[in-house]
């Protein structure tokens, strides 16, 4: 079964592709500096106004005609995995499908097309979109106020993290509250917003099952403490059961709780964060309401506020007097934290995710949470009893974790496990994230996936924990051998690292 | 709904699968008191042409930016239609950030290319994978300059964006770092190195300034080294590096810049794409994802993302910047269009957006109560205008001119409420200079 | 004292030299290292600087790890390891060798008693 263990070292056709697997040099090796694709008229003599900082020598930037660039590209893409190709189960990630009438709507001439300084009398309908969004996301979130600026989830951190800051500041505990409680099991840009603040971060502990218990949250409270991050539903893809009186003990010991929304996906027009105690929460707008990845970005991060942190939002925000909308911009005269970005936020991000939220409605956003969890526990309970879940059998929420008990003395570790998914055709699921689960492999479905696509998932990953099981290890440390690349040498990498190109 | 594949049936059997009765059961562990009893008073959802329909409205109440002179910071230039269409390929656009290399070479080559692309046009020996906006990347560097300084003070030259300005001044409040702002530089003949002092971890310029004028700055860089500091140099027009000389000639120790103007519409401000280039001896302090060359188990060359020991994921609260979501696919289209530009386009379409702006410049002189204060400029330069620039803008604009940016709109209350910031690229014509010349002829 | 001791955290300190010109060579062990996995990189001590027993010597990086090396002892860094910039890998081949990561002026001696001798160090590696 296993005759291709030893993969040839050279490609066995003459031309180094093989039938539609192209290889594609580097564009340096391609393009050269005298070509271009993109005639453009010399302009009529004038007077140059450069004075004496015009660049002398070349650039070192090659061209290519637009054929060339065009099919440089497309082969470049196919070497890439896509949810619109496939099942992309990255725990923790949200990689549902991404709606195409976004794509179209975001490039509108009215939206795609205007200045972030042009006068906001003629930008009216951009200011009421933004307005729109508000909307859908105050109710979805029952908070009081939302900043639409930041960039993505990280610096949605930063901001809910500065308005707290800017309240302790109002209260004069600013130098005082310089702690925040993280579990363990956050994701890294939790403390490293908490730390780039200043903060100094304190981990609490989670139970055996995989939750922040009330009293471990007590235990670490006190009157240094500015804030609690928690995200809900966990890493784990667990809900936080305490969440009420985590939220209750923060606020009375004076402290304000933010919530990591990257897992809000789960429950979206089901519970609100605001009925739960949050001040503040970021929401992944290119995870919860389907913005497109792009390959790591662009996201756009909106942080909801409480009534306690609404004030201190950044600018811009909108304000609406007398029927008339605006954007401030400056943050003198009110208690705004400042500034965090040069514009409004990702408007072409807002056209999107309004698009997504007006397609599904209120009722559409709780139906997607709900399949969203369905589908999560349906792959649980399939593949139970081949693979080990770290907390118990117990029910989750949008996304199933596993840990590599199974794989215990096959001589297959959790990567590998993956690698093999890639031959199968499949996306791998997030690996050893969370931290404080061993080999963990975090699977988020979505409510993207059909129940045939659930189910050939499932027979997929059965398959390949039986075969692990049976002690067929190659199929695992010699994985993946069908993808575009066999796996690279990492450690080289980072040792002597080759970070761009030189002729 | 037509984005939710699965039928009552299928959800049926799922739920038997799983073991449950009733959907309600899977959220057992969510406070009873916190479960929605009724759905929230949101519209329902509606078909696609009904959606269209809604967005579209909202979209013509907005003036597209067709005939306009607006810069200071976003810049409106010819996106070539293959930019688009690539970006639109689903493997680009519905992919992830490269975890699994193997199944990312498309991803990682891009960014092996950006990184080069930028690193050229910059004039530096490396750069990252990009990040939000140059102004967070702006950002982002005054706290690398900190950390490879062991200094918390940073210089900002008054040509410097205000709102890039705004964006450091509000994290370094809440850092604990200190910053010192010039006033701003209209005439761009500020004294930096007076304010250089050995408690300075760097000075941050920008070239050309937000005021248009260009800045010279190897007598900075010269000053900031003698004091042990760094110079951040920033730029928000890139287009502009295809005719001038880039900052690492002058001896920029970090280069941030917007990428936006090539490859990115206008968006009313995002998303756009950070650019942030080095020298290779602070790769260690670099934020942000880094993309580089190894080879696979067959001895293939291939792309990994690398270095991440710097980052979030990794070194949690000890991590070099808090970044994980970049600006990926912004960067592949800054990255398409200087591919199909390549350096002899690129340079073409820099003469072309110079030429513009001169053109513009030489018609305005004339006219009684409007000034332009720039000698040297690129695309954009500022007007002194009789009575306030706000104004006369709201007056332009009536008569289908987006004239530019009010200086009082970047910085309320400075006192300068006659200087109007314009900007002409490769996209206005001569009949919209006319335009221009008729509209503030009568509304002055 | 002769040979290495070691701490509970995986560092060794060896002794070298006489008198005034003795001094305290660091490194981590080499069950620390097959932990670590391929080393990439070492964030090393500025010669100079002060390290107080406990307090963090060093960063050693793998591909997907960044760990924290304590000083075993209190003292002044007096030259790091600069070779190990070019070939981070000594710490996997030779970490009692090659790849030691700093050498220290001691200032109490009688730190060195509270570590563990090379019998000591085993048995506990082979409790783990």
């Amino acid at each position: 079964m296993l005759d291709h263990a030893n993969h040839p070292a050279a490609p066995e056709t003459f031309s180094g592709d093989r039938g539609l697997d192209h290889e594609e040099p580097l564009l340096f090796e391609i393009g050269r500096a005298d070509v271009t694709g993109v005639d453009i008229a010399e302009p009529e003599p004038f007077a140059s106004r450069l004075g004496a900082l015009e660049r002398k020598g070349p650039i070192g930037l090659p061209g290519l005609t637009e054929p060339e660039a065009v099919r440089h590209y497309i082969r470049l893409s196919r070497k890439n995995y896509s949810i619109d190709a496939g099942l992309y189960p990255l725990g923790s990630c949200t990689m549902k499908h991404n709606p195409r009438l976004g794509e179209k709507m975001a490039r509108l001439d009215g939206f795609a097309d205007i200045h972030p300084l042009q006068p906001q009398s003629t930008a009216r309908g951009a200011l009421a979109l933004m307005e729109e969004l508000s909307r859908f996301l105050l109710a979805l979130t029952n908070m009081s106020a939302v900043a639409l600026s930041p960039k993505a989830g990280a610096h949605g951190e930063l901001c809910g993290l500065m308005t707290i800051e800017a309240a302790l500041r109002a209260r004069g505990e600013a130098r005082t509250r310089r702690t925040v409680l993280i579990p363990q099991s956050a994701h890294g840009t939790n403390p490293a917003s908490a730390a780039l603040l200043g903060f100094e971060v304190r981990a609490i502990p989670a139970g055996e099952d995989g939750i922040v218990h009330a009293d471990a949250v007590a235990a670490a409270l006190d009157d240094s403490v500015a804030a609690i991050m928690l995200t809900n539903p966990n890493t784990c893809g667990l809900f936080e059961r305490d969440v009420v009186e985590i939220a209750r003990l923060v606020h009375e010991a004076g402290g304000y709780f933010y919530c990591d929304g990257a897992n809000f996906n789960a429950i979206a027009g089901v519970a609100r964060p605001g009925d739960m105690g949050v001040d503040a929460m970021h929401l992944n707008l290119h995870k919860t309401f389907s913005t497109p990845h792009g390959g790591g970005g662009p996201g756009a991060g909106p942080v909801v506020l409480s009534a306690r942190l609404a004030r201190f939002a950044p600018v811009p925000f909108l304000l609406r007097e007398g029927g008339e909308l605006r954007l401030v911009e400056h943050a003198n005269e009110t208690q705004s934290l400042g500034r965090l970005t040069a514009f409004h936020g990702q408007m072409g991000m807002f056209v999107r995710a309004l698009s997504y939220l007006l397609s599904h409605g209120g009722d559409g956003v709780a139906q997607a949470s709900r399949d969203a969890v369905l589908a999560a526990n349906y792959l649980r309970a399939r593949l139970r009893d081949v693979m080990t879940q770290p907390f118990g059998d117990r029910i989750c929420m949008h996304e199933a974790l596993f840990d590599d008990s199974f794989l215990k003395g096959t001589g297959v570790t959790t990567l590998d496990f993956a690698k093999a998914m890639i031959d199968e055709g499949y996306h791998p699921m997030t690996i050893y994230f969370p931290l404080v689960v061993h080999g963990a492999m975090l699977i988020e479905p979505t409510e993207s996936e059909s129940k045939s696509s659930l189910d050939r998932f499932v027979s997929t990953l059965r398959a390949l924990a039986e075969s692990a099981k049976r002690g067929e290890t190659e199929r695992f440390t010699q994985a993946p051998r069908h993808a575009p690349r066999r796996r690279p040498d990492e450690t080289a990498a980072a040792r002597k690292p080759v970070l761009r190109w030189r002729g | 709904m037509r984005y939710l594949p699965l039928t009552d049936e299928d959800r049926a059997k799922m739920r038997e699968a799983i073991g449950v009765a009733t959907i309600d059961e899977l959220y057992a562990d969510v406070p009873k008191d916190v479960l929605l009893k009724a759905p929230l008073d949101l519209p329902r959802g509606a078909p696609e042409m009904e959606v269209e329909r809604r967005l579209a409205a909202l979209a013509r109440e907005n003036v597209p930016a067709s005939r306009a002179f607006l810069g200071a910071g976003a810049y409106r230039h010819h996106i070539p239609a293959s930019v688009d269409h690539l970006i639109q390929r689903s493997e680009f656009l519905t992919s992830y950030t490269p975890y699994q290399p193997e199944i990312s070479q498309g991803t990682l080559q891009v960014l092996f290319e950006f990184q080069t692309q930028v690193a050229a046009l910059t004039g530096m020996e490396i750069a990252n994978a990009s990040m939000y906006d140059g102004s967070t990347a702006c950002a982002e560097a005054a706290l690398m300059a900190h950390r490879l300084t062991k200094r918390r003070k940073a210089v900002l030259s008054g040509g410097l964006h205000p709102h890039y300005a705004e964006v450091v001044r509000t994290i370094s409040r809440f850092a604990g770092d200190e910053v010192v702002t010039l006033p701003p530089d209209i005439f761009a003949r500020e004294d930096v190195a007076a304010h250089i002092d050995a408690d300075v971890s760097c000075v941050i310029v920008q070239t050309p300034d937000v005021f248009g004028n260009l800045r010279d700055l190897s007598p900075i860089a010269e000053a900031c080294h003698a004091e042990g500091a760094l110079l951040v140099a920033v730029f928000t027009e890139a287009v502009s590096l295809g005719l001038l000389t880039p900052p690492g000639a002058f001896g920029a120790d970090i280069v941030v810049g917007e990428g936006q103007s090539l490859g990115n519409p206008l968006s009313f401000g995002g998303p756009y794409v950070g650019l942030f280039a080095t020298k290779r001896e602070h790769l260690r302090q670099t934020p942000g994802r880094l993309c580089g060359e190894t080879a696979d188990a067959d001895g293939r060359r291939s792309f990994v993302l690398t270095l991440s020991a710097r980052e979030q994921h990794i070194r949690r609260d000890k991590a070099t910047s808090n970044i994980c979501t970049n600006s990926g696919l912004c960067a592949l289209a800054f990255s398409i269009h200087l591919t199909l530009l390549g350096e002899t386009g690129l340079r073409r379409l820099a003469r072309a957006n110079h030429a513009s702006a001169v053109r513009l410049a030489e018609r305005l002189a004339p006219i009684a109560g409007v000034d332009v204060l720039n000698d040297a400029f690129f695309n954009e330069f500022t007007l002194r205008v009789r009575g306030d620039a706000a104004a006369l803008v709201e007056t332009m604009a009536a008569r289908g001119v987006l004239a530019g940016v009010p200086v009082s709109r970047l910085l309320p209350g400075a006192g300068l409420d006659d200087l109007l910031i314009v900007a002409s690229t490769e996209v206005v014509t001569e009949a919209d200079r006319d335009a221009f010349v008729a509209a503030i002829e009568g509304a002055l | 004292m002769s040979g290495e001791r070691y701490t509970k955290d995986h560092e060794y300190v060896r002794l070298e030299g006489q008198g005034d010109d003795e001094v305290a060579v660091v490194g981590v062990t080499d069950y620390a290292q097959a932990q670590l996995g391929d080393i990439v990189f070492i964030e090393l001590p500025e010669p100079g600087a002060r390290v107080d027993k406990g307090g963090q010597l060093a960063t050693i990086e793998s591909v997907k790890a960044a760990s924290e090396v304590y000083s075993p002892i209190s003292g002044e860094i007096i030259s790091a390891n600069d070779a190990l910039d070019d070939e981070p890998g000594s710490v996997n081949e030779d970490p009692l060798g090659r790849g030691w990561l700093a050498k220290l002026r001691i200032v109490d001696a009688t730190e060195l008693e509270g570590l563990m001798d090379e019998n000591a160090y085993r048995a506990f590696v082979e409790s783990l």
